[in-house]
């Protein structure tokens, strides 16, 4: 069904959705590798939601452990210790220079019926294609992907769906515009 | 100069300095009583002819409503300036953002407040523009744990009398923070009004919401307001969303006039009212609650009213089930539709969900969920403790 869905959508032929199209394909094959999340249950839910933060990070290790063979390696991700305040790094490879950028978030009282609305708070005022403090704009087909698939997606899926196809598109665009430029970080 | 002519001096001198403090305008005296007298310096007596003519029969009475404000951005500032100037007995605001010069194509906020918080803003000016208002300014996000949990101890608290607020009005411009405003007044069996605008600006809706008698946020995909463009050839390159003050101050006055209906006893509330900005086009329905809901305080509250109808003398139940009969057979949302003397909709409109008024859509299908992206579930029994989880996560 979710593949039924990214069809549909890509039909599109605007340049963006040209580049959405590209990214989706990619998605869909990263998807598959995302291991699902089994319990229901959000921040406010105490003993459940230690469960849920559990399955959690056991999908993001997953994840990040399949980017890695894939020689895809795109973000690193921690929390407070309630996990309920998430924040790390997220780069972006152009042109053989690695862009980097900080990544944040909340997990939401309504959390997993809403999924997470991921930051880069530095590059807030830099692009149109973000609400007011860096939130990224999602693209249209996303929030009904996820209220179609939870409780049984999760930070990963945000991350692969949400995040990954945003730089993908965004990040090109900003480094042609001069908005963003290439600054020596000190890890590798 | 005389004593007399002194304290004349003094009291003119004062005058001018309160003109000066106060950017030009001198704030006016609190009033305690709302009168009807028609003279000049009367700031409600407009508002109280509303009594002679028959239209309210207790207007002061709103000097005793306390309504709570989530969003003071382009529909809630003006909300919230609305309600002040008819003289609401106290408001609460909430929101975490700035005032941005980028909001000035909307009304309410000026340039000279770029920078400051809009609940802090807001209740300045309000403040001078109605003294004999309350008002309780909160400068947070409520979606978050570390806010939520006083969120809702202000609805159920912040009254004037310490009490449950009358009305919570979500003016938020985002899914996560409705969704937020419904779980806190599920929880609390809070009567509240959804409003929004569409993020092509061409388009909005208010919707009323009690608890376990009408559906909550979280009974179907959320209802909007069919645009007639189609949703492929929306052009939505190097942009988010677009506003306008005029589609945003449309839906503030829809809000505001549902309010006043509510809270003075007059007119009919309408349930879900839309407005179609391209071709005038209001359609209005009322939605039930899904007994599936997700929401496992809306199914609660469900319980409970129909406890309540259960109880009620026979006479009016018979009332309710003509009302049930209106309900689709088809239909998964448990939406019917009460108005059928809608205008004819505007052509290209269609309902997705059968049972919606002409006019109103659903966002999305929401099928139950099916996920199949071909990945497995994870392990049920990992005994990996979590702190060993976080350890493994941060070695990556
Ligand atoms: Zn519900």
């Amino acid at each position: 069904m979710l593949l039924l869905v990214l069809q549909e959508e890509s039909e599109y032929t605007t340049a963006d959705r040209v580049k959405e199209k590209m990214v989706d394909r990619a998605t869909r094959t990263t998807l598959a590798s995302i291991p699902l999340l089994r319990t229901k249950a959000g921040p406010r839910d105490k003993d459940a939601w230690v469960v849920r933060l559990k399955e959690e990070y056991q999908t993001l290790i997953k994840y990040v452990q399949n980017n890695k063979e894939a020689d895809n390696d795109w973000f690193r991700l921690e929390s407070n210790k309630e996990g309920t305040r998430w924040f790390g790094k997220c780069w972006h490879i152009h042109e053989l220079l690695k862009y980097e950028f900080d990544v944040e978030f909340d997990i939401p009282v309504t959390y997993p019926a809403t999924s997470p609305e991921i930051k880069l708070p530095e590059l807030d005022g830099k692009t149109a294609k973000m609400y007011r403090g860096g939130r990224i704009c999602l693209t249209d087909h996303f929030k009904p992907l996820w209220a179609r698939n939870e409780p049984k997606f999760g930070i990963a899926h945000a991350m692969a769906l949400g995040l990954g196809p945003w730089l993908a598109v965004e990040i090109p665009d900003l480094i042609e515009k001069g908005v963003v430029t290439y600054t020596q970080k000190t890890d590798s | 100069m005389s004593v007399a002519e002194l304290q004349k001096k003094v009291k003119e001198l004062e005058e001018e300095l309160r003109r000066v403090k106060h950017g030009g305008a001198a704030p006016r005296e609190k009033i305690t009583e709302m009168s009807g007298e028609v003279v000049d310096t009367n700031p409600y007596s407009r508002l109280m002819a509303l009594k002679r003519m028959g239209i309210v029969s207790d207007y002061e009475k709103i000097r005793t409503h306390t309504v709570a404000v989530v969003g003071v951005g382009g529909v809630g500032s003006v909300t919230a300036e609305m309600l002040t100037r008819c003289g609401i007995g106290k408001l609460l605001l909430f929101d975490y953002d700035k005032v941005e010069l980028a909001n000035m194509n909307r009304l309410f906020f000026q340039p000279h407040q770029a920078g400051l918080s809009k609940v802090e803003a807001a209740a300045a000016t309000l403040e001078s523009i109605n003294p004999d208002v309350t008002f309780e300014t909160h400068n947070y996000n409520v979606t978050t744990v570390d806010n939520f949990d006083h969120f809702m101890s202000r609805i159920q608290n912040g009254s004037l009398t310490g009490g449950s607020v009358d009305l919570v009005l979500s003016c938020v411009d985002n899914f996560e923070a409705r969704m937020a405003v419904n779980r806190a007044c599920n929880e609390l069996s809070q009567t509240w009004f959804e409003s929004g605008v569409s993020e092509n600006a061409v388009s909005g809706h208010i919707q009323f919401l009690i608890p376990g008698e009408t559906a909550c946020f979280d009974c179907a995909p959320p209802l909007i307001v069919a645009s007639q463009i189609d949703e492929r050839t929306l052009k939505r390159e190097g942009v988010c969303a677009a506003s306008l003050p005029t589609t945003m101050g449309i839906v503030a006055g829809m809000l505001v006039q549902n309010v006043l209906k509510f809270l003075l006893n007059f007119g009919t509330v309408s349930y879900y009212l839309g407005y179609n900005a391209l071709s005038d086009f209001f359609p209005t329905m009322i939605v039930r609650p899904n007994p599936q809901c997700e929401d496992s305080w809306c199914k609660k509250r469900q319980e409970e009213y129909q406890a309540k109808l259960a109880a009620q003398p026979p006479k009016e139940k018979e009332v309710i089930v003509e009302e049930e009969e209106v309900v689709h057979e088809d239909n998964d949302w448990g939406i019917s539709l009460v108005d059928e003397d809608e205008p004819a909709p505007p052509p290209g409109t269609t309902s997705v969900v059968s049972g919606l008024a002409e006019g109103i859509t659903v966002a999305y299908d929401r099928p139950a969920p099916t996920a199949n992206t071909g990945a497995e579930e994870v392990g049920a029994d990992d005994a990996t403790s979590l702190d060993d989880l976080m350890a493994q996560m941060k070695a990556l």
